[in-house]
């Protein structure tokens, strides 16, 4: 029993990250048709954010020294900043060009932006030690979780509702979805084109963020590559739930990463470091199966 | 049929000029270039084989695919399997089975070998991505990459897992890359004037007339795949032949963003475009190795630090994108009668149905 509890503890954590992952980069598919492949360097940044720039093997603390009800703030407006200043430079001159072209300027933003950091910081992992005592366990029902898995089950949720609320509840939230739904019509009736974008991506870009937060804490090491693996099960998210949809890649998020801790929980051990492509092996089952994705929107549907 | 022969006759000259302006540039580097500028040329003929792979598929179904790469990583670990000498392979490599273990097959053999095993596997994961719609596919390519990279990076037995495998005979010499590069170019310059290649620019251009007029696009676009695949795979081969060591890691984002640019530089749409990008992208980052080796101005020794060879690469990529979007070429081939370079599809008229591949 507290076994099990202990599974569902781990599956929902490792859920809620991907689950993240995958809103912030379906939020912007569906306004603008990008697919964003620099998300996963914005979560990189946002934890060097907290360090001082150095390639020496000992992090330098910056920022991270900050109390948390400061550093907390600080890294999402550094999220949201870098985000909406990449759609101020770059994305917003590939309004009209074609998804290919979109997918190649963002793979090669995210290039420069992790080559940025390796030039700053070079590549070797760094320890960062963010609030040791998140990683205390606690006793639930008989079984001991980590306070971190609790703090990110609950920030995911809370994410989760406050979003909800804002689309469904705002005017701006109207707006959004009316441009995912249908960006030509949206900008005819009165939508703001800009100002829904930007604000798409400075809601991306905090996603980032928290997800930088999270993994920080949890790993107590920063690495250029951190960003990447939560990115690649992100994506593949995003395509499980039908691209375009929410709630789809939210719940695909949390499918997945049910998934993967399932498959670490019952593989042999020999085979548990393949977890990943066992749990890609499902995805490509799942999408033989249905290949325009579990949650496909109707505005998403291919004419052909 | 003769409308073939004609539809080769005007566009012939394209791969012939290239091919012959590689072979020139070989045998300059052959009789007036030092051995570091050697390998740099056979290198960038090894990279000319992937990017032109890279076209076949990308530029013929104007899909993006993120995942050509591991076709490179098994077609290089494949013929570190077959050519390493049994005596080594059975200390390092003790998990794979035993009629690979004690086999030992020269280059010329087990280079095809590998391309076609590139070219089977492509034919398998491609029957699952080419069902997708365009973007989702993009994104599955992307998992692709992931998928062979964690396998190739874990499976210590077999692969030596992140560190590297040594012993690869180290037979490349700029010919053989000319050889590579050439033939790379052929099979492409074939394809795209066969029935499929014909019929998957249709597909690009205009998909709901392509498969109005009877294209099956999921078949075109997965023979591409497997055609992309076969010549990617070679270029591993030989990848592993000029570096005599092979890695997981040299097969992952890096390389598969720098190839991706070379396409978009020389223009993705265009044969001579892919192999233009090429050089042009590879002059540059031989630019910035020497400066990052540092430069000897007035005494002093100014060097640039690593990681700016990228990232300009990285910003080169997006301007281009942003103000040249066909590319230096224009997305134009190499031919006589529009000296020097004629565009050889008319401008494909902009639906309102475009937007939704």
């Amino acid at each position: 029993m507290t076994e099990l509890l202990q599974i569902i503890f781990d599956a929902l954590s490792l859920g809620s990250l991907y689950a993240l992952g995958a809103l912030g980069i379906a939020l912007i598919f569906g306004v603008m048709r990008l697919v964003n492949f620099a998300h996963g360097d914005f979560i990189a940044f946002c934890v060097f954010a907290m360090l001082w720039p150095s390639i020496n093997a000992a992090a330098i603390i910056f920022a991270g020294n900050l109390p948390f009800y400061l550093l907390v703030p600080l890294l999402l407006l550094v999220g949201a900043a870098l985000s909406m200043l990449s759609e101020v430079i770059v994305f917003r001159r590939f309004r009209n060009a074609n998804p290919a072209t979109m997918m190649i300027a963002s793979f090669a933003l995210g290039f420069a932006i992790r080559n940025l950091l390796l030039m700053l910081y070079s590549s070797r992992p760094k320890s960062i030690d963010l609030w040791p005592s998140l990683s205390l366990p606690v006793e639930l029902w008989g079984a001991r979780i980590p306070m971190l898995q609790v703090v990110t089950i609950a920030i995911t949720l809370a994410v989760l509702a406050a979003l909800t609320l804002f689309l469904k509840r705002t005017r701006y939230g109207l707006e959004m979805r009316a441009a995912a739904d249908n960006f030509t019509m949206a900008r005819m009736l009165g939508v703001r084109a800009n100002s829904v974008i930007l604000l798409a991506f400075a809601i991306s870009g905090m996603m980032a963020a928290a997800i930088g937060l999270i993994l920080a804490t949890n790993s107590g090491t920063a690495d250029i590559g951190m960003g990447a693996n939560v990115m690649l099960i992100a994506f593949i998210a995003t395509v499980i739930g039908g691209l375009g949809s929410l709630p789809g890649a939210v719940a695909a998020g949390f499918l997945i990463g049910g998934a993967s801790v399932v498959f670490q929980a019952t593989l042999p051990h020999d085979a548990r470091v393949f977890r990943d492509a066992f749990v890609y092996g499902a995805v490509i089952v799942v999408l033989l199966l249905r290949p325009q994705g579990l949650f496909a929107p109707k505005s998403a549907k291919q004419r052909v | 049929m003769s409308q073939r022969g004609s539809v080769m006759r005007r566009t012939i000259v394209t791969p012939l000029v290239l091919i012959v302006v590689l072979v020139a540039i070989a045998a300059l580097s052959h009789q007036f270039g030092s051995r570091a500028f050697n390998r740099t040329v056979v290198e960038m003929f090894i990279n000319i084989m992937v990017v032109v792979g890279l076209y076949v598929f990308v530029g013929n179904s104007g899909l993006l695919s993120f995942g050509h790469i591991s076709f490179m990583c098994l077609g290089a670990y494949m013929t570190a399997w077959l050519t390493i000498p049994p005596m080594m392979k059975s200390v390092t490599l003790k998990g794979l089975p035993a009629w690979l273990l004690h086999t030992q097959i020269p280059m010329w053999a087990a280079t095809p070998i590998s391309g076609m095993s590139a070219a089977l596997f492509a034919l398998i994961i491609g029957r699952v991505i080419m069902q997708l719609s365009g973007i989702a596919a993009s994104i599955a390519t992307f998992g692709l990459l992931g998928v062979v990279n964690n396998v190739y990076s874990n499976w210590d037995s077999v692969t030596g897992g992140q560190g590297s495998i040594v012993g690869i005979p180290p037979t490349m010499n700029v010919w053989l890359g000319w050889l590579g590069a050439a033939a790379a170019i052929a099979i492409a310059y074939l394809y795209s004037i066969s029935r499929s290649g014909l019929a998957l620019r249709a597909t690009r251009d205009e998909a709901v007339a392509a498969s109005a007029s009877g294209i099956d696009i999921v078949r075109e676009r997965l023979i591409a795949f497997v055609v992309s695949a076969f010549i990617i795979g070679l270029a591993g081969a030989l990848y592993a032949h000029f570096l005599s060591i092979v890695n997981p890691g040299a097969f992952y984002l890096r390389t598969t963003f720098i190839t991706l640019s070379m396409l978009v530089v020389g223009g993705m749409y265009s044969l001579t475009g892919a192999v233009a990008g090429v050089v042009v992208i590879s002059a540059l980052i031989e630019m910035f190795r020497d400066l990052e080796r540092g430069v000897i101005l007035g005494g002093l020794t100014i060097a640039i630090p690593n990681g700016v060879q990228e990232i300009v690469i990285g910003i080169i990529t997006i301007v281009i994108l942003m103000f040249l979007p066909s590319g230096l070429t224009r997305n134009r081939e190499l031919s006589w009668s529009g000296w020097p370079l004629q565009r050889r599809l008319t401008q494909p008229v902009q639906t309102a149905l475009k937007e939704s591949n």
